[in-house]
């Protein structure tokens, strides 16, 4: 197979990648990679999610009591059944699409997930449930880990994060991760046009393909103008994606909106970040009608419109979507009608290869008990039942195709839920 | 004074914001002392910048109706980037950006708690511009740019911005809220490890009454939010702490009468500010975004720097004169280690290509696309720094950024590079002289002439350089070499 430079340029590819091997087409990589494959959708609701109020244990004796202005009335919520200790349990009442996917048995709860000390920090919180290392919350995440372990050369998308900074879950040590927040203006610009606008890029391309000498932050930022000029024209193919059904004007069911476009377009990307935020309801967080609950409108709304559009192109069974928060929030609501950093929470996962229902048990609300094992924090807290590290290691196994124990650095998968 | 001025230009990318030519010929003949002492001490130069904004020879700004920077954040935005391009004082705007990483608050939530006009003028209002002298964040950051950081962290939780921000006003003696009293001790001051979360609770009762009262009623445009304790709120018992709070080791905070309760976050401040990590806290954040994010910091200047800031009594000038005067600041192995802020980007590559006809308006959405809207940090631990600055999509908007700004100023890049191309050699090494990037070595180099070699014979006729010129400042201020600082 021969080709010219410019050939080159216009597929996407670069010859100069830096840790590429030799040079290759991407389809080529793509393919080997796993087009048409498995993938992963992380969703982070960044804040800290108030999961007591997404997936409620309405009729817990305590629940109306410690939520005085923040509870949903028993009649409100979206039964679901009940956990294997026979709390019963309701969504959200704006979570409609997801009882739907709830009831055709494609969404998993998980129940009081989390860790052993939980931090109250934003962002120590987040570094954790990142690196999936409590003890160590620094250096590459657990998914820029995974990446580490494709055999290279690895396609620059092989992960696609729809935010415009790289996440620390993605944070590799051999692997940069492009960062797409719009497809549609994910192109290189020029102050001139035709062929003069052609031979920059070709120049721009050709002078980050260097390794500088004894300078690996320069080399560092070389390798992300390489993985954006790789990237360029297939991103350009997704922005000119037309979905199967109508998504909402947000960013969180835009950015869905773009993922459903890679996965219809077969580019081959294996892990998706997409993140929504607002969930640190400290005040005014009107958990019926106010500011909760529009939240749980965006999420609802995007995910309904991302599964039905993954169902109608047949999709939904190479999909999982994972959802976290970086910690739950306090049981006890405070004076501002809102709820302060907590522990435990709910992670979710859908798709269609996911072996829906609830996972876990409720907590018992009751701060009373002292020798109640479901809370810490004097009563005032979640405690975590399931190590969310087990759940990753579920997904690592059972659906990446991963080792889960050198990923993660430890085994933990006993324990794991079995929703794969 | 070696030309180019190498250790000038670092300083001026490092304290200020880079410069124009005329700027660094000017710093150059007066030399680095007498530079960095009056960036220091720079109430000796007149606060006039903001007198300049729509005068002609000045970057442009861009509004719909009057210009009002102190009631439109969007102005607000394009005041503070022409302050960056334009202000005699500049390191107090490069410190007003570093406090308003430190102290991150964010312009969406505070106008969604109240609305665009306060919201604004809670961040951005000059007092002057303010019949009810309301001070705005920034000006608070600008007014204690190199100031005493006790003082400023007094200020900080008084500021209205902050007290939406982080919902002073719902911390009520009845259930206290711990949103401020945590980030006060993570984020403002010593950082995690240091405290307990029983600290965070206690912490959250001391400021308890750190309240806002609305001056006005709510349909007056006139009206504001000012600070006002509200002892009725305040939580009285007394505080404990894991940490000493007074000079005589104790570390609890006394009860105290409802009408005196204020004191409490005076004592708290106090004993945040004198914790030997804050110093220390400060001083690495400083060495970070002054002398470099590649090399470690060099722990004897960093013991003397957190020394300084306790003897000097929380004195940032006396900080930052150690800093800049300091030998690892100067050297030449921390040029250019440190990932420019896009601000900085932006603002360098203004004042080094050339505005004249630009509008700062232009550099707004770019700004937002590489990750830095100001006014809007992404949560209160700030923007996330150094390497993190560089996703795909952000260097895209860098490179974008570049294009924007030489097709704005084709007919100036050609102007001024009329005759000065009678080899791609001589244009090229004409604008490695103005501009600052880091060396290219030799490989990248030889790609830089062989774009202006790219496409026909080069003669250097006026058609030629329309094209190439600001193709190569394209390239340039698009490399990689470029976003180093």
């Amino acid at each position: 197979m021969s080709f010219t430079r410019r050939d080159f340029v216009r597929g996407g590819v670069s010859a100069f990648t830096l840790g590429f091997a030799a040079p290759q087409f991407l389809c080529d990589i793509a393919q080997a990679q796993g087009a048409g494959s498995r993938n992963l959708v992380v969703i982070y609701l960044s804040g800290g999610n108030d999961s007591l109020s997404m997936l409620i244990p309405y009729a817990d004796p305590s629940y109306v009591s410690r939520r005085p202005t923040l509870n949903i009335p028993a009649g409100q919520v979206l039964q679901i059944g009940s956990d294997s200790a026979g709390n019963r349990l309701g969504l959200h009442p704006r979570l409609t699409g997801l009882r739907a996917m709830f009831n055709q048995g494609r969404l998993a709860l998980i129940q009081r997930t989390g860790y052993e000390n939980s931090s109250r920090s934003h962002f120590t919180g987040t570094d954790i449930w990142s690196t999936a290392s409590p003890a160590n919350s620094q250096g590459a995440g657990w998914l820029g880990r995974y990446l580490d372990t494709i055999p290279a050369p690895v396609d620059p998308l092989a992960a696609w994060n729809t935010t415009g900074q790289t996440p620390h879950a993605l944070l590799a040590n051999t692997v940069s991760v492009p960062a797409i927040p719009n497809p549609a203006t994910y192109a290189f610009g020029s102050p001139n046009t035709g062929s003069n606008a052609v031979d920059e890029r070709t120049f721009a391309t050709r002078i980050s393909s260097h390794e500088p000498v004894n300078r690996p932050h320069l080399a560092f930022v070389n390798s992300t103008a390489q993985a954006a000029f790789a990237t360029l024209d297939r991103v350009a193919s997704v922005a000119a994606y037309a979905p199967s059904v109508a998504y909402p004007n947000n960013g969180f069911a835009q950015a869905l909106r773009a993922v459903a476009g890679v996965l219809a377009r077969g580019i081959g990307t294996r892990v998706f970040w997409v993140q929504t935020g607002g969930y640190d309801t400290h005040s005014a967080q009107n958990t019926l009608n106010g500011s909760y609950a529009a939240l749980m409108t965006t999420l609802n709304d995007g995910l309904l419109a991302f599964y039905t559009d993954l169902s109608n192109q047949g999709l939904l069974s190479q999909t999982l979507v994972l959802q976290f928060s970086e910690f739950g929030r306090r049981i006890q609501e405070n004076g501002s009608q809102g709820t302060d950093h907590g522990a435990a929470s709910v992670m979710m996962a859908i798709g269609g290869q996911v072996r829906g229902g609830i996972y876990g048990t409720a907590p018992n609300l009751n701060p009373a008990d002292s020798s109640n094992p479901t809370l810490e924090n004097g009563g005032n807290d979640v405690r975590y039942q399931t190590d969310f590290r087990s759940v990753y290691s579920r997904v690592i196994d059972n659906w990446l195709g991963g080792n889960s124990a050198s990923i993660l650095g430890g085994d933990f998968r006993s324990g794991a839920p079995n929703i794969l | 004074m070696a030309f180019p001025d190498l250790e000038m230009m670092h300083v001026l990318r490092r304290a200020a914001f880079g410069a124009r030519p005329e700027e660094l010929a000017d710093f150059s003949k007066r030399g680095l002392a007498e530079t960095i002492d009056e960036f220091i001490n720079f109430t000796r130069v007149a606060d006039d910048v903001d007198d300049k904004i729509g005068t002609p020879g000045y970057v442009g700004t861009t509004s719909n109706g009057a210009f009002s920077p102190s009631t439109v954040i969007n102005d607000a935005r394009q005041r503070w980037l022409f302050r960056m391009v334009h202000s005699r004082r500049p390191l107090q705007e490069k410190m007003a950006l570093f406090w308003h990483n430190h102290f991150a608050t964010a312009y969406s939530k505070v106008s969604g708690n109240t609305n665009a006009l306060d919201g604004t003028r809670m961040m951005a209002a000059k007092r002057s511009e303010h019949p009810g002298k309301l001070q705005g964040q920034l000006e608070l950051f600008r007014e204690y740019a190199l100031g005493n950081f006790r003082d400023m962290l007094v200020e900080v939780a008084k500021d209205p911005a902050m007290l939406v921000w982080l919902d002073g006003r719902t911390n009520t003696r009845r259930q206290p809220q711990e949103n401020f009293g945590r980030e006060i001790m993570e984020l403002f001051t010593m950082g995690v490890g240091f405290y307990t979360e029983p600290d965070v609770y206690a912490a959250a009762r001391v400021f308890t009454g750190w309240n806002l009262q609305r001056v006005g009623s709510g349909d007056d445009t006139n009206g504001y939010y000012q600070f006002q304790y509200i002892a009725n709120n305040h939580e009285t018992t007394a505080k404990d702490f894991s940490f000493s709070i007074y000079a005589d080791g104790s570390k609890t905070i006394p009860a105290r009468s409802a009408a005196n309760g204020m004191q409490d976050g005076l004592d708290l401040i106090e004993a945040l500010a004198r914790h030997p990590e804050t110093g220390r806290r400060l001083a690495r954040k400083l060495w970070n975004f002054f002398v470099s994010e590649t090399n470690q910091p060099d722990e004897f200047l960093i013991r003397r720097l957190a020394s300084t800031y306790q003897t000097s009594g929380f004195s940032m000038a006396a900080v930052m004169q150690m800093l800049l005067t300091s030998r690892d600041f100067l050297s030449p192995a921390n040029h250019f280690t440190k990932y420019s802020w896009p601000a900085e980007f932006v603002v360098k590559s203004l004042k080094e290509v050339g505005h004249a006809g630009f509008s700062v308006n232009t550099a707004l959405t770019p700004l937002a696309n590489m990750g830095q809207q100001l006014f809007e940090p992404p949560d209160v631990a700030g923007w996330d720094l150094g390497r993190n600055w560089f996703s795909t999509g952000a260097m895209l908007a860098r490179m974008n950024f570049a294009a924007t700004l030489t097709a704005n100023q084709r007919f100036n890049i050609s102007e001024g590079a009329r005759g000065k191309g009678p080899t791609p050699e001589a244009l090229l090494t004409m604008y490695l002289e103005q501009l600052s990037p880091a060396t290219y070595d030799r490989a990248a180099y030889n790609d830089l002439l062989d774009y202006l070699r790219t496409g026909g014979t080069w003669t250097g006729n006026d058609a030629q350089i329309g094209i190439k010129a600001p193709g190569l400042l394209h390239l340039i201020v698009g490399s990689s070499e470029y976003q180093f600082v």
